[in-house]
């Protein structure tokens, strides 16, 4: 296959195909980029395009292979970047004005390891502001579309990087997941992305929006180049003080081992009325096909589900109320024009440059943080939150992963939830639990509904579990191949 | 009754030094009134004993040696000031004195 052929195919097979220099690094990017040139007007995947450096990384790829130097296991890979992950000399923005024309001076550990594994940095996706949101609706500058249908959203936070990989605008994709962020994307766009355990991916260079719950994370078309992304992103970083000192899992190996024996939970309260029959049909017909793979099905309970969107509102906005105070005006970023006294520096400038759901989480945040309300709001959520986490480890000596809908539904129209708040929140009902107890947690393809648009099965392992979970993701993806079907609606723009 | 008035989503914009244009102050009120109703349930889990979660995974805070590492130069740490001069970023005067030098 040529470099335009095979950029439908996996990330693994690209690296292979650059490894045995079936086509170069150089005309793999090309294509890329081409392809992106095409279709990216449509989609508002792409904030930026790096192009002369792609190519110049590539080059670097091709050079190497020519002097028989050793190459990385992602030589040659074009990938593509939440504009949250810190980009040395290339610009970061958050998908927000504030942050508007910073140019930073580092660089994330994740991105560092992906580009000295050879990975080639296409550019930086768009996302909802400051990671706040589940539509890519709250990007200060564009929307993204689904490649599934374009009158639908892609799903937020990081509805760009989801939309690239289902779109094929690049091989695989960084994003973050903090309350669905990654996972919720995933399953709209028909692709898998994974949120690990908390603190197995480091977060230095990640700007932060909520610190106890921010999971940088993978997607890819298949659970194979997901677990080989996060071979290669995991693992400790002494610049992170929450990242976990333990070794990295072979999770492309656990991917291909099977999952016989392995004993499969469905927790009851994960099934409850106001799903989209579509979804619960092919999310029940998913677990039928995991036990036909050789699982075990056992019912759980998770008791204190029904909490998680509440805890989730509370914590999360505390922490990004202190988290985003940081932007200020003085040392970074926007500064408002008519200043006469600090006040006015502070306050317009944060006025001005925040959008209007970062300007929501501020308040809540500052709100339930206040003397008097402390222990009546956040208090009583971190005590929660921690009831929610014993709910996943009792579930846990049961069986060894869960099985659950990723998403209630499939993609909603643009502007469908826009208008309520509170009608977006309840949109990550399945996916906060997994981040509040900072469990793994994954999402791959398990159908798509009679108009066409994904579904998708979420796993969930115990803390440090991602090998299970691999191996049943891996299973059910060879046993049903929804990975390999393409977004019909991009085609006909190329 | 609401659970937030105008008047306290006015006070903590200026706790968050945030500027907010009076629709945007009526517009919030409204939301997060909705928002604290519907967060209003956790009232009704019994907490009593559970200690509460503010990490995922337990770990102690790491410590290293108190050795001067690789940093960025004060041009680097600079770069992106919308205001500077020298070795400084620039702000209004904070305490009122004669001049106003901004």
């Amino acid at each position: 296959m040529s470099a335009p052929d095979v950029i439908n195919t996996t990330l693994t097979e690209q690296a292979h195909g650059v490894r045995e220099g079936r086509f170069s690094a150089r005309d793999l990017v090309d294509a890329y980029l081409a392809r992106i040139e095409r279709i990216d007007g449509r989609l508002g995947a792409y904030l930026r395009v790096d192009a002369a450096g792609a190519r110049q990384q590539a080059d670097a790829v091709d050079a190497d292979k020519r002097a028989g130097k050793a190459l990385g296991p992602l030589a040659g890979v074009p990938l593509g970047y939440k504009d949250i992950y810190v980009t040395r000399g290339l610009e970061t923005t958050c998908a927000s004005r504030i942050l508007q024309g910073w140019i930073p001076q580092y660089e994330s550990t994740a991105t560092t390891r992906l580009t000295q594994a050879g990975a080639i940095r296409l550019g930086k996706l768009n996302m909802d502001e400051f990671a706040m949101g589940s539509s890519n609706e709250n990007s200060a500058f564009k929307p993204v579309r689904n490649p599934w249908d374009l009158e639908r959203v892609p799903g937020g936070s990081s509805g760009g990087s989801a939309a690239a990989v289902a779109a094929s605008l690049c091989a695989g994709s960084l994003g973050t997941d903090t309350g669905g962020s990654i996972r919720q994307p995933a399953s709209l766009c028909g692709i898998v992305g994974m949120k690990p355990t908390y603190g197995r991916v480091s977060r230095h260079g990640v700007v932060a929006f909520a610190s106890s719950l921010d999971h940088p994370g993978p997607f890819g078309k298949s659970v194979e180049d997901v677990a080989a992304l996060m071979e290669v992103m995991a693992g400790h970083d002494p610049n992170d003080a929450t990242s976990i000192d333990a070794p990295v899992g072979k999770y492309r190996e656990a991917s291909r081992a099977g999952l016989s024996g392995l004993r499969i939970g469905l927790p009851a309260e994960y099934f409850a009325a106001g799903m989209d029959p579509e979804v619960e049909t092919a999310v029940r017909a998913a677990i039928d096909e995991l036990g036909r793979a050789g699982a075990k099905v056992v019912p759980v309970s998770l008791p204190n589900t029904r909490h998680a969107i509440s805890v989730y509102y509370l914590v999360c906005t505390a922490e990004a109320s202190s988290n985003l105070a940081r932007y200020d005006g003085v040392r970074y970023g926007h500064r408002a024009a008519e200043v006469a006294n600090l006040d006015d520096l502070y306050g317009l400038t944060r006025g001005e440059g925040f959008g209007a759901e970062p300007k929501r989480r501020i308040i809540l945040g500052t709100y339930v943080l206040r003397a008097g309300y402390y222990e009546a709001y956040y208090g009583k959520a971190l005590r929660v939150r921690r009831k929610i986490a014993d709910d996943f480890a009792r579930a846990f000596s049961q069986c060894d992963v869960l099985a659950t809908p990723t998403s209630p539904i499939t993609a909603f129209k643009l502007g469908e939830k826009s208008a309520d708040p509170l009608q977006m929140y309840l949109a990550d009902i399945y996916t906060v639990a997994p981040a509040l107890a900072g469990v793994p947690a994954l999402s791959q393809g398990c159908g798509f509904s009679k108009a066409g648009l994904p579904i998708g099965l979420q796993l969930i392992g115990p803390p440090l579990g991602e090998e299970a979970v691999f191996r049943v993701a891996g299973a059910y993806e060879r046993a049903t191949q929804w990975h390999t079907r393409r977004p019909s609606a991009v085609e006909s723009l190329s | 009754m609401p659970r937030i008035d105008p008047n306290e989503v006015r006070e903590i914009a200026q706790l968050s030094r945030l500027r907010l244009s009076e629709p945007e102050v009526a517009r919030l009120t409204g939301e997060l009134d909705a928002i604290l109703g519907y967060i209003d349930e956790l009232k009704q889990v019994d907490t009593e004993g559970v200690e509460p979660m503010t990490h995922a995974v337990p770990f102690d805070c790491p410590l290293r040696a108190d050795e001067v590492g690789p940093m960025l130069t004060p041009d680097e740490a600079l770069a992106g000031a919308p205001r500077r001069e020298g070795t400084l970023f620039v702000v209004p005067r904070i305490v009122p004195g004669p001049g106003g030098d901004m």
